[in-house]
């Protein structure tokens, strides 16, 4: 076969490269971002078309055979994953990617022969074995396979900076030599300082992580591309690395936190603060029909929706509630925080699954002004994002993040599966002042019978 | 390429990168990252050109093994960011266009277009 002329396939490169900042760029606006996905998609399968056209390739089946393994494996996955559990799933598809990065980087440290080369692949190893590791850690918190709370050991600090010291120790023997065993030590210290650095991390602030994750792998794709000589990995993962570096600053900013107090709050001490013990102070709770009766008769309903919320599959009962409120001429609005579910925007999406018109979503900064006239604020599901420690209790893990003021309405109705803490691990006085009722049970059980209620009414 | 051109390209794309995505609403931060995690799985061509060119055995297992993880990456990403910009399209009135073929569609051509082409060889 005739392989292409090394000119055209530059060509080819370079306008998936454009498909690539296209498609970052229609991400930008509901409008265009589902086309400046599929913009994205067009790109990579033209990169991947050309590489095959371009180089001289033995293996050609094995290789295809791996990809259908990939795909075969990824698209099922990434079609049927329940929304809630879409943080993961991009956490998951972020390590593979930096562990791709990694791999690809050692074995082309044999080719790699003058020392910028091998500082390339060197770097590579490091974030991308970074990466990988990370990624799974977030991967095991945010599905619950461990505990999402911080976790610190006295010697944290002490081993995470000999680690560092050792990877940057062998690492500059590869850079100086290319020894391939030492490179092998280089991967595994980075796969253990990726755990290390995400351990510490409270469950809360893990979408910034990986985030920040996404970010290192795009820098991981970036130097493969200066060790193989491909301009196409270079500008695609450079994108990735400054685009996925502002955004993790923008996340972070919504959070009200600053990216190197999430990374080594842990390590000073100041974010694990905060008490775990649920304490045995009277609250008030109370019935559906209740609940239903205070919805019924108010003239302004603000809706919380939570993560409790999209766990239970609650969004479409919550939308048909809104629904049936609106019908007796009340107004209802949802208040949406910027990082309500588990990841920035991750409500909206669940939202706008179960069909809640645009305009009834209300982004935080727009709606907390508004709570002052609202009758009754429905917390569903949610916790950290309401509580008021954020703003009074300067030891607490959430302190300085931006709250929804519910407590500004007249009444406050939480529907909660119980008085356990929320994701950051601390308790939310809001449920033991006057105005709050409290409603126990699964999101969607509740939501169905204070429904049935109101209907009834 | 010589290296000042490299990094001439890498300093504009840092410049490109941070541009882009410099006024984008908390509303799209999930899918905007999840697109961008999908872009990095770029790094599908770079495991394609080692795998090819390897020809010891453990090698070649290695760089498979980098082709799964890679294609993983760039398939599942797309599809998933695809299926959360689905959600975003349905609320502006699902009544007014037919639902379209399933969203995967793009995504999944990822990974089957290059072997089409491959068994023409």
């Amino acid at each position: 076969m005739t392989l292409l002329d090394p000119t055209l396939t530059s060509l080819l490169y370079l306008a998936a490269a454009v498909f690539f900042i296209l498609a970052l760029k229609g991400l930008n606006s509901p409008r265009t971002a589902r086309r400046g996905n599929l913009v994205g998609a067009f790109g990579a399968l033209l990169a991947v078309v050309t590489v095959f056209f371009s180089v001289r390739l033995d293996n050609v089946p094995w290789i295809l055979g791996a990809i259908a393994v990939g795909s075969g494996v990824a698209a099922p996955v990434a079609r049927r994953v329940r929304m809630t559990q879409m943080p993961q799933l991009v956490a998951l598809f972020n390590g593979v990617g930096g562990g791709a990065a990694a791999l690809v980087a050692l074995l082309e440290l044999p080719h790699a022969d003058d020392g910028w080369m091998r500082l390339a692949v060197v770097f590579t190893l490091l974030v991308g074995a970074v990466s990988f590791a990370g990624s799974a850690i977030t991967f095991a918190k945010l599905q619950e396979l461990m505990t999402t709370r911080p976790v610190v050991f006295p010697g944290l600090p002490v081993l995470m900076g000999a680690v560092l010291l050792a990877a940057v120790g062998s690492g500059a023997a590869v850079v100086l030599g290319g020894s391939l065993a030492l490179a092998l030590l280089l991967l595994v210290l980075g796969l253990l300082a990726g755990v290390l650095l995400v351990l510490p991390v409270g469950g809360a602030d893990v979408p910034i992580v990986i985030s920040l994750l996404n970010a290192f792998t795009g820098l991981a794709v970036a130097a493969s591309g200066l060790v193989l000589g491909n301009v196409l990995l270079v500008v695609a993962g450079t994108l990735v690395g400054a685009s996925g570096t502002i955004l993790t600053r923008a996340m972070a900013a919504a959070m009200g936190r600053s990216v190197a107090g999430i990374l080594f709050g842990a390590f000073r001490g100041n974010s694990t603060a905060g008490s775990t013990a649920v304490s045995d102070r009277p609250v008030r709770s109370s019935s559906a029909e209740d609940v239903a009766v205070l919805l019924g008769y108010a003239q302004r309903v603000i809706i919380v929706p939570g993560y409790g919320l999209a766990v239970a599959q609650g969004q479409h009962t919550a939308a048909e509630l809104a629904l049936a409120l609106e019908a007796r001429g009340i107004r209802v609005d949802f208040a949406i925080h910027p990082v309500a579910g588990r990841m920035p925007g991750h409500m909206n999406v669940l939202l706008a699954e179960a069909n809640v018109p645009y305009e009834s979503l209300k982004e935080m900064s727009e709606i907390n002004s508004e709570f002052r006239t609202a009758d009754v604020a429905l917390v569903v599901g949610a916790n950290d994002v309401v509580n008021p420690a954020a703003k009074t209790s300067a030891g607490s893990p959430i302190y300085g993040m931006p709250i929804l003021e519910v407590a500004d309405a007249r009444q406050v109705v939480f529907l909660k599966r119980s008085l356990r803490p929320g994701f950051a691990g601390i308790e939310n006085e809001l449920m033991y002042e006057p105005q709050t009722t409290l409603l126990f049970g699964d999101a969607k059980e509740s939501l169905t019978k204070v429904l049935g209620a109101v209907k009834a009414l | 390429m010589d290296g000042i051109s490299l990094l001439t390209i890498t300093v504009l794309a840092v410049f490109v990168g941070f541009e882009v995505v410099s006024k984008v609403s908390s509303t799209l931060h999930t899918p905007l990252m999840s697109g961008a995690n999908a872009i990095h799985g770029i790094i599908l061509v770079g495991a394609i050109i080692v795998a090819g060119q390897a020809t010891h055995p453990w090698v070649l297992a290695v760089a498979l093994l980098a082709v799964v993880l890679a294609t993983a990456n760039l398939v599942g990403g797309f599809v998933v960011t695809d299926r959360m910009l689905e959600m975003f399209r349905g609320r502006r009135g699902a009544a007014e266009r037919p639902p379209e073929k399933p969203s995967a569609q793009g995504g999944a051509h990822e990974g089957e277009s290059p072997e089409r082409k491959g068994s023409v060889r």
